[in-house]
């Protein structure tokens, strides 16, 4: 690829990564001095972000660095914690198909914010798709990695009031949440994230609601697959 | 520091090959295009939305369900966002005004 094209992707995925720049920034930042404050600075910052890449289990997993050496209820618990990628996965299998050697890397690297962008994916006709997912997936990797690099050597220096940043994260998903309503004329599957969501958090609390509700959005988008697959079955029969 | 530098290292990449499985497991189940069974075609079609709908519950769990404090400054930013995309449809502008509007509101309404 010449260095023109890569600069013309880059330019075009560019803009519409920077709320992610800034939020991965202070969220990045933040995890930082936290670490810091446990105890842990570079190099194991940087190497932690680098290789698992996953904000909110990088959080999660303070808890595993100021408690006993227990590796499988770190993996337990990452699992846990980053299961909703299972449907970042199959929401993807069709997107990251023949994307060739690039596919390892898409793969490792679909956080949420990625996976978000990348749902939304309304490419300009003269952008190569499989360059877009690449270059918007390269930048907020990069952007995590110098985040918390940036944090473990300004911690021991810093006091900032910033509250509230961490909100353009949630602006973000809010943004393409309603703009992907916007653009849709049906909104079942929306709807059906929300309100199993809100249930599943009622019912389990804040803390596991996840996986139930993952479990309860399957069901609601498997009921009408099924009613469908009946109907039509029977109409078969109907013409035999 | 509780742990040794051995004892980090193979922390750090239990919670790597917890999330790298969690991201990889559909693709490994469904490898090639064509064998991908047709219910799965659909879920991939239903899938985003819902999955998007559910980051946004993740995102704004802690503000709006089951505390005592009223989430203002979330519910104005929200309603900002409405309002802004609907006006300009500029994702940007709707997410860096309302992020703005937030951190004054929780500056001013925490100090």
């Amino acid at each position: 690829m010449k260095i023109k094209e890569i600069a013309k992707i880059v330019k075009y995925a560019f803009p519409k990564t920077t709320p992610v720049l800034i939020g991965f920034f202070f969220v990045g930042v933040t995890w930082s001095i936290l670490m810091y404050v446990k105890g842990y600075s570079l190099p194991w910052t940087t190497l932690m972000s680098t290789i698992a890449y996953c904000g909110s289990m990088q959080y999660a997993s303070i808890i595993l660095f100021t408690s006993t050496f227990n590796p499988l209820y770190a993996l337990i618990l990452s699992i846990l914690i980053n299961i909703r990628h299972i449907f970042y996965g199959i929401s993807m299998l069709n997107k990251y198909n023949n994307m060739g050697k690039s596919k390892l890397f898409l793969i490792f690297s679909m956080c949420d914010e990625t996976f978000s962008l990348l749902c939304d994916a309304d490419v300009d006709e003269s952008i190569d798709k499989k360059k877009y997912y690449l270059a918007v997936s390269i930048l907020n990797y990069l952007y995590w990695i110098i985040a918390t690099t940036v944090g473990s050597l300004i911690a021991p220096f810093i006091s900032f009031n910033l509250q509230g940043i961490e909100f353009v994260l949630t602006a973000l998903i809010v943004v393409i949440f309603f703009e992907n309503w916007l653009q849709n004329r049906r909104h079942y599957s929306a709807i059906v994230g929300i309100v199993s969501s809100v249930i599943a958090i009622l019912i389990f609390g804040k803390d596991i609601f996840i996986i139930p509700a993952m479990i309860i959005i399957l069901i609601l988008i498997t009921a009408p697959y099924i009613y469908k697959i009946k109907k039509e079955g029977k109409h078969k029969n109907a013409i035999k | 520091m509780l742990l040794n530098n051995t004892q980090i290292f193979i922390t750090i990449i239990a919670v790597a090959a917890g999330s790298f499985i969690t991201r990889s497991l559909s693709f490994i189940i469904f490898l090639s295009h064509e064998k991908t069974p047709k219910y799965i075609r659909y879920l991939a079609i239903m899938l985003p939305s819902a999955s998007i709908g559910l980051l946004v519950v993740y995102c704004l769990k802690d503000a709006f369900i089951l505390q005592s404090k009223l989430p203002i400054a979330e519910a104005i930013s929200i309603l900002i966002i409405i309002v802004l995309h609907l006006w300009k449809r500029n994702a940007l502008i709707s997410i860096f005004a309302s992020t703005a509007v937030y951190m004054i509101l929780k500056q001013f309404t925490t100090a």
